[in-house]
């Protein structure tokens, strides 16, 4: 099987390791994983801004590097949600303004193709235990975009119950927003942080060492306040907890 | 936040304030993370949830592709019954109408039913401009009227009162209007309850004048709906000898067998009960009973302009029932009179911009009122896709293009102060189109992470006011890959 890993702009730039886990677990679960350099950004944070004329080159972008491979796989709920939801609908905005049906055309193959990092192991390699070792208390907040947009539902709950060592925290309001929500931490900097805080205050309850998510921008957000905020917790992607074995444990 | 919503600053002013609040921000999230709770048992008592909500979906969907032929069908049922029809194309016409009522009655006052389409239009204050005092009796509604404040809730307008301060309220002003409140009132609910009801008896028992909004109108018998929880509205409706409705023209539905669905899905989304205690029902004029003269007053004001839309038009499904603010992360913080209107939430953050445009600063900020974390569009009984309508206005705001405006196509210009970040969109979709582009700038931010900052100057200060930017790595993944092509050359 040959499957192309779409990492993210934000993850290829800032989180380099997420990716490395991401190789890491799939060689690991016998996947072929290539990486096409060409990939760039999905668009998604143009599309949400408003600007949804400057998303459509990017999709065509995306659809030209991704087009031949087997199935994509991104470690991100929010640009998995993009491509799985919104290029479909960038496609027949298009149509309806009279500029063809071009852009739905290149967009068809590639959309069903693309998978959550979650949905991929459990739906297509159908496998919840990965071998994973993770010795720590960790609470997991979903995301978002993960959780309402793709509908991951308890996929990665499950993959993480396998894991062994891991002691899995139960997280209050585990279904609330965090305050991200791409330029939103910008626009309305003041509701974003008091959300970034109460999602802090309630992962510190858990007493979890760990807060793990499937999407780096919100951990981002999580992280810079927990940072902030002097908290003893770290964010984690899950990629990396999945990664992580006995033989060469993540920290 | 006394006044009008008129000049209200941009969303994220109005926010920043209420999240300092420490009392708003209490009151709200003990009220709304009570009823979301409650909200979520009601409905999942329903085997058929989904297949009510799809069935509400489609019946406004439907009314609203022929809402012409309905509302010409709706006035002549309204007649053959008795009432008599008016049509008003804005907020203005609307008011006029209403005050020529109630002028042409003799009377001086008016007890009303809580209406989001007269505090929509600001009925109020145009009456008293015209020297008729209009009296609320909504228990909440009561408690905003007499604070000379703002609802700040669809359902619970007094949501960010607590009952000391409602005490106060009731004490210091009911005097003002009526009949005092006791001396010795203290704050508990069944003595504030009993304040209001000795209060509001007066002014039932004395009213010529009812005017009240309607939940829903049926277009096949002429039939009005108020659905309520305290018997005030009933009162209204059925004392006074001349009834005055204003209603939004959205509300209509086609059929009496229509109201089935929506009179399951109202209550359970937004009291979170089975069936609301009081359902009024009024069909023209009855000999011996009710009002002698009724009038309906069919309101646009905005409303055709949004039909035009076709992505924004499912804004007009809403029935008003409140479940999207009470799940709402934003609306918990910021509270409702940020939203600089009587439809405040994410409901609001969609339906006044529609309504009024995106011309004033407010109307411009509230598509970005949200984080689109989808909740709102989860709990929506009429599966109002509240993030794809946002996400829609975003680019009308920033981009401008094609619109509707009092019956005319527009083109929208791009609202001012979106210049930087437009060019900054710009470059980043160029940057994005060349690989090689992006790979360099990464490159450079990773050979100058030494010197990047955890906080930020400039625009940036948003966000580093409250977070510590990421550490920048060494070698972005993609460098990694080339050099090591995944770890089978080695390097991991
Ligand atoms: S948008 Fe939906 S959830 Fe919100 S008030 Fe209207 S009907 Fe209720």
């Amino acid at each position: 099987m040959r499957v192309a890993l779409f990492l993210t702009c934000v993850n290829d730039t800032l989180y380099p390791d997420t990716g490395r886990a991401v190789v890491k677990l799939l060689t690991r679960l016998g996947v072929d994983v290539d990486f096409p350099m060409d990939q760039t950004c999905c668009g998604q944070a143009h599309y949400n801004t408003g600007y949804r004329h400057e998303a459509e080159p990017l999709a065509w972008h995306f659809s030209d590097v991704f087009r031949d491979y087997e199935a994509i796989v991104t470690p991100s709920g929010s640009c998995g949600a993009m491509v799985r939801e919104l290029y479909p609908r960038l496609g027949e905005r298009a149509r309806a303004e009279g500029r063809g049906d071009g852009l739905a055309r290149a967009l068809a193959p590639v959309v069903p193709k693309t998978y959550e990092l979650t949905e991929f192991l459990v739906d297509v390699l159908g496998v919840t235990d990965v071998g994973a070792y993770y010795p720590h208390r960790v609470t997991y907040h979903p995301t978002c975009h993960g959780l309402r947009g793709l509908g991951l539902g308890d996929r990665p709950r499950r993959l993480l119950e396998a894991v062994k060592g891991l002691e899995l925290a139960e997280l209050p309001g585990a279904a609330e927003c965090c305050g991200f929500g791409g330029t939103f931490a910008v626009k309305n900097a003041a509701v974003s942080a008091a959300m970034g805080v109460d999602k802090v205050r309630d992962a510190e309850s858990t007493g979890a060492e760990v807060l793990c998510a499937a999407d780096n921008s919100c951990l981002m957000h999580i992280g810079g306040t927990m940072s902030r905020l002097g908290s003893g917790m770290r964010p984690v992607h899950l990629a990396e907890i999945l990664a992580s074995t006995e033989e060469e444990p993540a920290l | 936040m006394s006044g009008t919503f008129v000049g209200m600053p941009a969303f994220p002013e109005a926010a920043r304030e209420a999240v300092r609040n420490p009392t708003l921000r209490g009151n709200l999230r003990h009220a709304t993370h009570t009823i979301r709770a409650k909200r979520a048992r009601a409905v999942g008592e329903l085997a058929d949830w989904a297949e009510l909500r799809e069935a509400g979906r489609r019946i406004k969907d439907h009314t609203l592709r022929h809402l012409d032929r309905y509302l010409e069908q709706l006035e002549e049922s309204v007649t053959a019954a008795g009432g008599t029809v008016h049509w008003a194309a804005d907020a203005a016409e609307a008011n006029r109408i209403v005050t020529e009522l109630v002028r042409a009655t003799g009377e001086s006052e008016v007890v009303k039913v809580k209406s989001m389409a007269t505090q929509e239009i600001e009925l109020n204050e145009a009456l008293a401009a015209a020297g008729i005092r209009a009296y609320e009796t909504d228990l909440a509604e009561l408690i905003v009227q007499l604070g000379k404040d703002r609802p700040s809730h669809i359902l619970v307008p007094a949501i960010h009162r607590n009952r000391g301060e409602i005490r106060d309220i009731f004490a210091h002003e009911m005097g003002e209007w009526g009949r005092p409140a006791p001396e010795d009132l203290t704050d508990t609910p069944a003595d504030l309850a009993e304040a209001a009801r000795l209060h509001l008896r007066e002014k039932f028992l004395r009213a010529k004048v009812g005017i009240s909004g309607a939940n829903f109108m049926v277009a096949e018998t002429g039939t009005l709906v108020v659905v309520e929880s305290e018997g005030n509205g009933r009162m209204c409706l059925t004392l006074p000898e001349t009834l005055i409705s204003v209603v939004g023209i959205e509300k209509t539905v086609p059929t009496w067998r229509d109201l089935e669905v929506f009179l399951q899905t109202l209550p359970r989304s937004s009291t979170a009960e089975r069936m609301n205690p009081y359902t009024s029902m009024w069909t023209g004029t009855t000999d011996e009973d009710g009002p002698r003269a009724f009038h309906l007053v069919l309101l646009d004001n905005g409303r055709t302009d949004t039909l035009a839309d076709t992505v924004g038009r499912q804004a007009l499904r809403c029935i008003r029932c409140s479940a999207c603010l009470n799940v709402c992360p934003v609306y918990e913080r910021a509270g409702g009179h940020a939203y600089g209107s009587v439809y405040p939430g994410p409901i609001g953050a969609i339906l006044s911009p529609q309504l009024r445009g995106t011309g004033s600063e407010i109307d411009a900020s509230l598509p970005y009122a949200s984080s689109l974390c989808g909740a709102c569009y989860e709990v929506c009984p009429v599966a109002i896709d509240i993030p794809e309508v946002l996400v829609h206005l975003r680019e009308r705001v920033v981009e401008g293009g094609p619109a509707v405006r009092r019956g005319n196509k527009v083109l929208l210009k791009p609202a001012k102060g979106h210049a930087a970040e437009r060019a900054a969109m710009r470059a980043a979709r160029w940057a994005f189109a060349h690989p090689g582009a992006l790979r360099a700038g990464q490159r450079l931010a990773s050979r100058t992470r030494r010197l990047h900052p955890r906080t930020l100057p400039g625009p940036g200060r948003a966000w580093s006011g409250a977070r510590d930017l990421p550490a920048v790595p060494p070698e972005p993944f993609r460098d990694w890959w080339q050099r090591t092509r995944g770890g089978k050359d080695g390097d991991r």
